[in-house]
């Protein structure tokens, strides 16, 4: 008896087995083309994973309603698969599978996060499948050799070079003195990295290189040193935490330093959470909305988040905005291409050169986009405690000159 | 390995400052999980969850126009319910059992809560903003947030009364006797049963207090609770358990430490030297433990 109902559960899940995968999308259905995606839509990286949902929704919609992607005369329309990774690298990797080998996707977009692309990327790599990311920028991403994965975004490296540099000019050429505190996390220490580069470039000296571990919400022994030191600059990049706990403790701890340049401002809302405590912090920025790029589908950035505040309820950060030029991006090439072949497209992703509203696209060999600088901006607050962030540098797009050195605490 | 600690006398004062009124803070948490380890004889890895939760009270009271502060009134009251209410769902059917038992359940307790927290709150990072000042000490070479100091005198306020309510309260006494000998005391008439469901309502009213402060002296989030579990589970190791005076001390002791590891290993060995202290600690009570044995053979 036992033996007989083993038997006949095994049948119905193959059976069952069976049956889905015979339902299972292929890469185009009809007019459509289907992208998948494994994205955080639980778990900690949540909050990041809905802007940048919402950014690639954004982009479908319009796209769609623009016509859609034209490939041998005929018309297409996007659509995408999600999975919700939990905000977890093995569980993403699980999903690239699934969304691969069993939902037959053959263009995938890419989840939140340096850490989830780097859990997902080998495994596009192994099927071939072309994927357009624009939330992983760590470094590591871009030395692995990887043929199909394209990033819209400027690598983690790039973040704060520009603020090094801004303050070696306005020392009047001559290096600075840093003091730095990263978490340690790749992102984190990608941007390390690069302020590694630009010190020795520059001939800037470091003098406090702290390491701020995941779990710690307590900065006060590095600001301590900062106070002892005074260096000319302070990096501080730890995602939200990092910056949400820096400008706290700098602000109690009565710290003076000329430059404070961090990254995540935007997703810690810091002018919001803390007001005038939070003016004069430089913030490292993949997109503004002052910029004047341009496209056909989105205008410029200042259309873009009128329509996105429209459609979501809320300013749209980076992320989401990178997220959208993801789509447009994955349109011009399929068009170029003129067809669905994986590597045909593939190719002609290695060849964008275009703009979108969100800044230049085009790719290095690794992967990277190249073409798009990073801005800063600085917080900024009226006397009536109305702070707003405006872009700084580079000069070219800048809206606003920028404060420096910062007044001390005493004169504020 | 920096020694800049020892080369500015005044740093030194600032680490161990800050390490004391941070540790006070600590000893606030590891009192609560002290009182239910001696009680009911459970190692509660929901500990640093209750602190988080807590702390959401205080940032939804913050969020909401009233000041953060209150918290540390409205949060344990509100969390005494909700540790009761957990001890009638879960402890109680644990707290008889095996310590391992209690452990794992508690265990899927905290994982429970973050991810329920994650989902309810959302997963940013956030903080109340007191808007207290700062003092300065020594011509302005030391600096202390007063938020700090605030967290320090309102820890140490509960601390106080919380002992003489045990001392002098029916209740108090009733958990006291059931601390000694659990069934000595339920021969006598206790009702073991509220005891520890109230010695479990009180340590996550302390958790509440705890996480009120830390809303308003550092920051929250959904997954990070873990490090203050750790940190109370280590000042109880070191203190033992019902030695008030003992976590108060350790409780400081590890703050001290803390900060001194920051300036003399580097910030990234906090953590770890934390943990490290505590596998010494263990190694060390193990070994004082088996030369009392032999010593009995």
């Amino acid at each position: 008896m036992k033996i007989n109902k083993i038997i006949l559960s095994f049948i119905s899940a193959i059976a069952i087995l069976l049956s889905t995968s015979v339902t299972s999308f292929a890469k185009v259905v009809g007019d459509k083309i289907i992208l998948g995606s494994a994205i955080s839509l639980t778990g900690k990286y949540s909050s990041n994973g809905v802007h940048t949902q919402n950014g690639y929704n954004m982009a479908v919609d319009r796209i769609n309603s623009m016509g859609g992607v034209k490939v041998g005369g005929k018309t297409y329309k996007f659509e995408i698969i999600y999975y919700d990774d939990e905000s977890n690298p093995k569980r993403a990797a699980q999903l690239a599978e699934r969304l691969i080998s069993q939902d037959g996707v053959e263009f995938m977009l890419g989840p939140y996060s340096s850490g989830l692309t780097k859990a997902i990327a080998p495994v596009t790599e192994k099927y071939g499948v072309p994927m357009v990311e624009a939330n992983g920028a760590s470094r590591s991403l871009f030395t692995k050799g990887y043929k199909y994965l394209f990033a819209v975004l400027a690598p983690a490296n790039l973040y704060l070079d520009v603020a090094i540099e801004t303050a070696v000019e306005l020392n009047g050429g001559k290096g600075v003195r840093i003091a730095q505190a990263f978490e340690q996390d790749a992102f984190s220490q990608d941007v390390r990295l690069g302020i590694l580069d630009a010190a020795k470039r520059t001939g800037s000296e470091i003098i406090i290189d702290d390491k701020l571990p995941k779990e710690l919400n307590d900065m006060a022994a590095t600001l301590v040193k900062v106070k002892q030191m005074k260096p000319d600059v302070l990096v501080v990049s730890g995602h939200t935490k990092g910056a949400l706990t820096a400008v706290r403790q700098i602000a109690e701890m009565k710290v003076d330093v000329p430059m404070l340049a961090m990254t995540h401002c935007d997703a810690a809302k810091l002018s919001k959470q803390h007001g005038k405590n939070s003016q004069y912090a430089l913030c490292a920025s993949q997109w503004h909305k002052t910029l004047t790029y341009k496209d056909d589908f989105f205008k410029d950035g200042m259309t873009y988040a009128a329509d996105f505040t429209k459609e979501f309820g809320y300013d749209p950060p980076y992320q989401a905005a990178e997220s959208s030029a993801a789509l447009l991006v994955f349109k011009d090439a399929f068009e170029r291409a003129n067809s669905f072949d994986q590597k045909k497209v593939r190719d002609a992703l290695a060849a964008t050169n275009m703009q979108t509203f969100y800044g230049n696209i085009k790719f290095a060999p690794g992967g990277q986009n190249v073409d798009k600088p990073m801005v800063l901006f600085q917080v900024m607050c009226d006397s009536a405690g109305k702070c707003e962030n405006k872009v700084v540098a580079p000069l070219k797009w800048a809206s606003a000159k920028l404060i420096h050195p910062v007044p001390k605490w005493s004169e504020r | 390995m920096d020694f800049m600690v020892f080369q500015y006398p005044m740093i030194s004062v600032q680490a161990c400052l800050d390490g004391i009124l941070l540790g006070i803070l600590f000893a606030l948490i590891a009192y609560g999980m002290a009182l239910q380890w001696g009680v009911m004889n459970i190692i509660n890895i929901a500990q640093g969850d209750l602190v988080i939760l807590g702390g959401y009270i205080a940032y939804f009271m913050y969020l909401y126009g009233i000041h953060p502060a209150w918290g540390v009134i409205v949060a344990p009251i509100i969390m005494y319910f909700v540790g009761v209410g957990l001890y009638k769902l879960v402890i109680n059917k644990v707290v008889d059992r095996d310590l391992f038992i209690s452990i794992l359940a508690t265990f899927g307790i905290s994982i429970l809560f973050m991810q329920l927290m994650n989902f309810a709150f959302g997963a940013d990072v956030v903080l109340a903003n007191s808007g207290y000042g700062t003092t300065f000490l020594f011509d302005s070479a030391v600096v202390l947030p007063n938020s700090k100091i605030f967290s320090a005198f309102i820890s140490i306020l509960f601390a106080i009364c919380l002992v003489i309510y045990m001392k002098k309260s029916k209740l108090g006494r009733a958990i006291r006797a059931t601390a000694q000998n659990a069934r000595a005391a339920k021969i006598l008439g206790v009702d073991t049963e509220k005891v520890y469901a109230a010695t479990f309502g009180i340590n996550a009213a302390l958790c509440g207090v705890a996480g009120a402060l830390i809303s308003i002296t550092f920051t929250i989030h959904p997954y990070m609770g873990l490090p203050y579990t750790i940190r109370s589970f280590m000042i109880v190791i070191v203190a033992g358990l019902g030695n008030l005076p003992g976590v108060a001390l350790s409780g400081m002791g590890l703050g001290v430490f803390e900060e001194f590891a920051d300036y003399i290993l580097g910030t990234e060995f906090r953590i770890g030297a934390v943990f490290l202290l505590l596998v010494l600690i263990l190694v060390y009570r193990r070994f004082k433990l088996s030369r009392k044995r032999e010593y009995l053979k």
